[in-house]
């Protein structure tokens, strides 16, 4: 487990293969992709991508935290925060592949 | 949004492109980020974020309409961490 570590420059090489454009286009698409999803969530929108999972952005309140050298008590200001929620199908796949 | 909104945007704002190459990008973007943590591997997009893979152990389960114990046995799981750069933009800082 954890072989490798893939890149944007994979995804774009893997769109290179499939669809035939430019290695330069398939880059600039990846990018593309990633860019409305980003935006979207930006905007507080939730992001559904059917059978890869769900990206939700989460309000969370003002809370007091601890500072963990000192114990000191500091406020952390209120926060946006994303949380993805994979779909059936990918933990069904991440499951299977990783066996044993 | 949903898929099909995304693949939507995607051919609009690349008019050369027909709508079944749109969809072939978008899908194909997100079939290679589960085949690769199906694989074990690490996906890591510098400003988005990282998928990874991480191993949950065996334990007892319960369950919650009998209260009987059941073992589970351990698994993998899909994570996500958001990248730096989306956290400060959620966050205002652009």
């Amino acid at each position: 487990m954890g072989e490798r570590t893939l890149t944007r420059m994979d995804l774009s090489e893997a769109v290179f293969r499939e669809v035939g454009l430019s290695r330069n286009e398939s880059a600039q698409l990846v990018e593309s992709v990633l860019g409305h999803v980003s935006d979207a969530l930006v905007a507080g929108e939730t992001v559904k991508i059917s059978s890869f999972g769900t990206f939700s952005v989460r309000a969370k309140g003002q809370r007091v935290g601890r500072n963990p050298k000192t114990g000191e008590e500091v406020p952390i200001s209120p926060r946006r925060v994303l949380s993805f929620r994979p779909s059936h199908l990918m933990k069904d796949r991440v499951a299977a592949g990783n066996k044993g | 949004m949903i898929r099909s909104e995304l693949i939507q945007k995607i051919a609009d704002e690349n008019p050369n492109l027909s709508h079944r190459d749109a969809e072939r990008i978008v899908n194909t973007v997100f079939e290679e980020i589960i085949d690769a943590m199906s694989r074990g591997d690490r996906v890591e997009l510098r400003g988005f974020g990282a998928f990874s893979v991480k191993k949950r152990d065996a334990r007892t389960g319960r369950n919650p309409r009998t209260g009987d114990s059941v073992p589970v046995e351990s698994k993998h799981v899909p994570f996500f961490k958001t990248g730096k750069l989306l956290r400060d933009r959620l966050n205002g800082k652009e």
